[in-house]
């Protein structure tokens, strides 16, 4: 039997072992381990985190490491991981308000109290190739100086305490948190239009770039949002859950996370009086710019909400979700490899007809025109 | 349930938890009580990608038992790379019997075709399916053509239709061809060459749909109606090839175009490998079978 694309298990073994000593490298480096990778590689090993929306530092970086260093392969890698756990429950709410930042800032103010914090940040770095980094240089502890403890008031609750920002829908100075656990994408199927909670969680595990795309188009006019950045902070918080049974909650670690608060003008509607609006952005590890362009997109997504006109892209809830996700995105394009030449030889089929039927026609006319000109 | 143990991870019974077959299940069951509706479903992320059959794997995993006997196929051909992946999945996690014979298949997953050789009663034919909606693109958002669907509105895809004839003489859709189930939902048959159409009305086999990026189920219960959609004037044909089989000399099946060299020699063989190599079996005798198929055959894999 002639089967010339046809390949057999023989072949996919042997190409998987190729790629394995592809990945190995040169025998004579040593390999890399996976704890060199969670401390020297953080903060790609937090966005497979955060995009495969599993936090797992040491699985996270082993999936960098599978994946010769491909992000969204390595978050593919912990999604196929994550979709096999057991869920036991729901955590509450963390409180971002009582986090130890390492970093917070804020644009709209000048000082506020707390400080501005700015922390393990490449804001302000020259960015000059460093020789040293080539070897393995003695690196100096950091300056620490001691915390006063006191957990840092957020921007967003500054504002509305004067009613200046529209309230969160749950927050401290609110109702208490809803009954309800938010919904779980990854366990019910999606649906148009989406809650606010559900688009905020594709939000975080959608593709860095393909939001912060989007998050800059509404920069430049495509659906502006006049955004402010009220609050960008970094560090960790504890994650709590219920125990029906002890009839109180109960610590099961800390996190460390992003939170970006975007304060966005907002004229008023027949509805709403004039007060600043929010987006929100959340993700895990340290990742500023997709906190940042979550927040952006979140509040953009708010367009028909707030009774703003759709026009552009970042405001268009169906087509941001539904192409947000890069794990499904790279499958569906890299799924162009497959062999198709079962439909391809039915275009052939079509394209061969059609172009005989073509030339026919133009056979008919040349000898039309032929006779006309006798 | 039988449990497969690894040395450092645990899968159950054909990889998917006991909670997520009955909830895959239950879309089914919905799926075959609406012939032709797309019903969502909570797809789960798949060790394959996107795009890959993903969807078609999460129906055969929720219906496989140990005693089914299992087939894959992919452009009609046990051995390609992907029905060769997907199979060993199933082998590995579900350590069941596969089968490359269509006859002896219990399940038969596809993608981009059916066999040649009629299905029977309790066979099950599991299409992976790329794009769902039929009228998506006309209509790109889910949220229109839910409603398009609902109110039984397919003007749009008779004006598609139309425009095709009108610009080039006839329907210019080649796979992928929408048809009408049951009277009452147009459908995707997921890129089949339409072919196959025909194949699917009234067949004594159940036929499911599973699209896993795009998160939907549909399904053709067994003796169902489904009829492409065609004018009275430009009545729905499938393809018809000039040349029967190169290999087995079979005629009124779908054949695959092989470039045997770069000045324009092409053969043109079975997709369906199985039927071709049955025939094979039975004696019959194409224009380029034996020695000459072994001259043209690459280096043993």
């Amino acid at each position: 039997m002639y089967v010339a694309v046809k390949g057999g298990e023989a072949a996919i073994a042997n190409a998987h072992k190729m790629l394995a000593d592809r990945r190995r490298g040169d025998r004579s480096v040593p390999a890399i381990t996976v704890e060199q990778l969670v401390e020297q590689l953080a903060l790609g090993v937090d966005r497979v985190m955060a995009e495969a929306s599993l936090y797992a530092p040491e699985l996270a970086a082993l999936a960098v490491k599978q994946a010769r260093g491909d992000m969204i392969e390595a978050i593919f890698l912990l999604r196929a991981y994550r979709t096999t756990l057991p869920r036991f429950g729901a955590s509450r709410p963390v409180e971002t308000g009582e986090m130890i930042a390492e970093r917070r800032i804020s644009a709209t103010y000048k000082d506020l109290p707390g400080g501005q914090v700015l922390g393990p940040t490449f804001d302000y770095t020259h960015r000059l190739l460093d020789p040293e980094l080539a070897g393995d240089g003695e690196v100096p502890p950091a300056p620490a100086r001691e915390s006063e403890g006191e957990p840092l008031t957020r921007v967003a609750d500054i504002l509305a305490h004067e009613d200046l920002i529209e309230r969160s829908a749950a927050g401290p100075q609110d109702e208490p948190f809803p009954e309800e656990p938010s919904g779980d994408l990854t366990r019910e199927p999606l649906e148009f239009p989406m809650a606010r909670d559900l688009r905020l969680q594709a939000l975080a595990r959608g593709d860095e770039g393909f939001l912060l795309a989007l998050g800059y188009s509404t920069q430049r006019g495509y659906g502006r949002t006049h955004p402010f950045a009220g609050e960008i902070r970094m560090g960790e918080v504890e994650v709590e859950m219920d125990v029906p049974e002890l009839g109180f909650s109960v610590a099961l670690g800390a996190v460390k996370v992003t939170e970006c608060q975007m304060v966005n003008q907002f004229a008023g509607s027949a509805k709403v009086p004039p007060q600043f609006t929010r987006g929100y952005g959340l993700v895990f590890g340290q990742s500023e710019r997709k906190a940042m362009s979550m927040a952006l997109v979140d509040r953009s997504l708010r367009a028909g909400e707030l009774g703003e006109d759709r026009v552009a892209p970042a405001q268009d809830e169906e087509f941001v979700i539904s192409h947000s996700d890069n794990v499904q995105a790279t499958g569906f394009v890299e799924h162009l490899k497959l062999p198709h030449y079962v439909d391809f030889q039915a275009e052939l089929d079509l394209v061969r007809r059609m172009r005989g039927e073509f030339e026919e026609k133009a056979k008919g006319s040349d000898t039309a025109k032929q006779e006309a000109a006798e | 349930m039988t449990v497969m143990t690894g040395d450092i991870a645990t899968y159950n019974f054909a990889y998917l938890d006991e909670q997520t077959k009955r909830m895959i299940r239950r879309a089914i069951l919905k799926a075959i009580a609406i012939p032709g509706y797309q019903v969502p479903f909570a797809s789960r992320e798949m060790p394959m990608p996107y795009g890959w059959g993903t969807g078609g794997v999460q129906v055969t995993a929720s219906i496989i038992g140990p005693d089914d006997t299992l087939k894959v196929i992919d452009q009609g051909a046990d051995d390609t790379t992907n029905a060769v992946s997907i199979r060993a999945f199933f082998q590995k996690v579900a350590n069941v019997a596969v089968t490359t014979h269509t006859r002896d298949a219990t399940i038969i997953q596809t993608r981009h075709r059916i066999p040649e050789e009629p299905l029977t009663e309790g066979q099950v034919l599991v299409y992976q399916v790329p794009i769902p909606e039929p009228l998506r693109f006309l209509e790109p958002r889910e949220t229109e053509t839910r409603k398009m669907h609902a109110l039984e509105e397919y003007g749009l895809m008779h004006v598609k239709l139309y425009e095709d004839i009108a610009r080039h003489g006839h329907i210019a859709t080649t796979y992928a061809y929408p048809v009408l189930v049951a009277d009452r939902y147009v459908m995707d048959p997921s890129p089949t060459p339409k072919f196959d159409n025909p194949k699917m009305d009234m067949s004594p086999a159940l036929q499911l749909f599973g699209a896993g990026r795009e998160k939907r189920i549909y399904a053709i219960p067994p003796y169902t109606r489904v009829v492409s959609l065609d004018f009275e004037d430009h009545p729905f044909e499938i393809q018809s090839f000039e040349e029967p089989c190169a290999l087995c000399a079979a005629e009124g099946v779908y054949l695959d175009e092989v470039i045997l060299d770069d000045h324009g020699g092409r053969m043109f063989v079975c997709s369906d490998t199985d039927h071709c190599e049955e025939r094979l079996a039975q004696g019959h005798k194409g224009r380029l079978a034996a020695e000459d198929a072994y001259a043209a055959k690459e280096p043993a894999q």
